[in-house]
């Protein structure tokens, strides 16, 4: 209940905050800070609460993109409806991952280059065949309408991403109080010990990425509503699974607001290296890289942990 | 009457179990049956294969051959989780906790394999907690508690699943001799009752021990286990006095040796 309080805090700051906002700047900074917290908080889902560490998580973004993409421009199919389809492909992608690398029991580094693979994979085949558009990629036509889930302002587009962002801290916030939540950080702290105790790891991890990949599709169907264009490269490129990863990370992971908070303070230390540096390609990952280094060197617990961190060290304690 | 002394049939029941790692024979031909409501103890020099053959009884290794039978099912190589659901739980020898996690976390992992809804199981959680001692610690987490507390936590967890059988696996290792005293009633009641801790009885115990002022104390039978082989079965005096089970220990020729001495 106290999750649901400051839930509903956080979505009316932020709805409040976009309504009185008029710079287009600010807007997008806001918009891109939500999109990075969804696919954080995706990440945080299998990562965070299930100990999975993917590097693949782009292999779900992609999904959604496409059908995101392929449903509207060449089947043309509503908007909405499309959105439904990106979220099912990218559920069923990640219940066919995870049922045969879970099933083969892959964990750390295996379990993150499996995943990084299945990633290349689908950018390779999205290159070769001809209903994603090869190498050239998708354009969607613009049409600015509630119905085609496309807005001609910001605003619409900070309110449907505002909406995820909810979804996921609810069901990241259900994870926290239900028994598939305590049976996946069981899983996550102590496998063997979970399975004398009764849980089956592969279906409560099964559950766990599919539940995660359902967000992350979200996130790639919101990235070509707003952009209007994908290809391999964006679709199932290491960006978003850097993304997501490094924001969850930052931001503590197996928390509620981790994920948001890192995925906020990232974009801001972003916006101000673009306007020290100018438009670098790249220079956002390099920060990132460094940040990330940085957290897990000095804040293991992430931003959100820090004052437990902070504390440990002065108890004299390591973190 | 036709079944008068008819022996009821065992709880846990292990037929010529049998396991080799490359040339080890860790567990070689072993057949052993628990009688419900018991508390059965078994013992052996260190690598005698006691964990292993617990592994095997629960589903975390597959034996080459024999069978476990468990509560009138065939469960041979059957997984874990699923025999923790059909009622036997296992602790391990070194805690497992889930570190991150509080006390009252760590439990309610275990009460949640019977009770879907989280403030149920919670509630379970702490009730458990009390019986075994740890109702002080419930809020810290489980990796801050001391080697005692985590053999709580350990049995609490385990308690939770509401098993029909408990396998402990050295619960009292490592306990000082005070922490030993405070654990062995809590066993004690696990098995049968006891109306002050509010534990109910009734479950069935199978303990790996080291402590055999425990084993003296608690068990109502001894399986003796050596090199993978069972060597001596019966009351704690009985094998304690059993030339084969002092050898075992002590080597080869001390049993007369020690007799001669006595003499």
């Amino acid at each position: 209940m106290k999750d649901l309080a400051a839930i509903t805090a956080f979505a009316a700051a932020v709805g409040g905050l976009t309504l009185t906002l008029d710079s287009g700047v600010w807007l997008t900074f806001i918009m891109m800070a939500l999109y990075a917290s969804l696919l954080a908080q995706s990440w945080n889902m299998l990562g965070g609460y299930g100990g999975q560490f993917s590097f693949g998580h782009a292999l779900f973004f992609g999904t959604g993109a496409y059908v995101q993409a392929i449903a509207q421009s060449t089947l043309g199919w509503n908007a909405w409806l499309a959105f439904l389809g990106a979220v099912a492909a990218a559920t069923c992608v990640a219940a066919f991952v995870g049922a045969l690398t879970f099933r083969y029991g892959l964990k750390g580094s295996y379990f993150a280059l499996v995943t990084l693979a299945f990633a290349e994979v689908f950018r390779i085949l999205a290159v070769s065949v001809d209903f994603t558009g090869g190498g050239v990629g998708l354009m969607l036509p613009l049409r600015e309408s509630f119905a085609n889930m496309q807005f001609a302002s910001r605003r619409g587009y900070i309110g449907l991403v505002l909406g995820f962002v909810v979804a996921a801290m609810l069901v990241t916030s259900w994870l926290r109080h239900s028994r598939f939540g305590a049976q996946l950080q069981a899983v996550r702290d102590n496998e063997d010990a979970a399975r004398a105790i009764g849980v089956d790891p592969w279906s409560v991890k099964l559950g766990a990425i599919t539940l995660s990949a359902a967000f992350m599709g979200a996130g790639g169907a919101f990235y070509v509503q707003v952009f209007q264009y994908i290809d391999p490269g964006l679709a199932f490129g290491p960006v978003s699974s850097v993304e997501a990863l490094v924001a969850a990370i930052v931001g503590g992971m197996g928390t509620l607001w981790g994920p948001v908070l890192g995925a906020a303070v990232l974009h801001l230390l972003g916006e101000f290296t673009r306007n020290l540096f100018g438009q670098l390609p790249g220079l956002n990952m390099i920060v990132y890289g460094s940040v990330l280094v940085l957290i897990v060197m000095f804040v293991p617990r992430g931003l959100s942990g820090a004052g437990r961190s902070l504390r440990d060290v002065l108890r004299g304690r390591r973190g | 009457m036709c079944c008068e002394g008819a022996v009821a049939e065992p709880l846990l029941s292990l037929s010529s179990l049998s396991i080799a790692f490359g040339g080890l024979r860790a567990v070689q031909d072993v057949s052993l049956q628990v009688a419900p409501g018991t508390l059965t103890a078994l013992i052996g020099p260190n690598g005698a294969g006691k964990t292993t053959l617990f592994a095997l009884m629960s589903g975390f290794l597959e034996p080459d051959a024999g069978t476990v039978r468990f509560d009138g099912h065939d469960i041979t190589g059957q997984p874990p989780h699923l025999n923790a659901r059909a009622g036997m739980t296992r602790t391990f020898q070194v805690v497992q906790p889930f570190a991150a996690q509080t006390v009252r976390e760590n439990i309610a992992v275990g009460a949640h394999l019977r009770e879907p809804r989280r403030a149920a199981a919670l509630a379970a959680a702490e009730s458990i907690a009390r019986r075994v001692g740890l109702a002080p610690l419930l809020d810290k987490p489980a990796g801050d508690l001391t080697v005692a507390g985590r053999k709580r936590l350990e049995l609490a967890r385990a308690l939770a699943t509401r098993p029909k059988l408990l396998l402990l696996d050295e619960v009292l290792a490592g306990l000082n001799p005070q922490e030993i005293e405070d654990m062995i009633p809590i066993v004690r009641a696990i098995v049968h009752g006891e109306a002050s801790s509010g534990l109910p009885g009734g479950v069935t115990v199978l303990m790996i021990e080291h402590v055999m002022q425990a084993v003296m104390n608690l068990a109502e039978h001894v399986w003796v286990l050596a090199q993978g082989q069972l060597i001596a079965a019966g009351t704690p005096a009985e094998v304690t006095n059993d030339d084969l089970v002092i050898e075992a220990y002590l080597g080869h020729g001390t049993a007369a040796r020690l007799r001669g001495a006595a003499r």
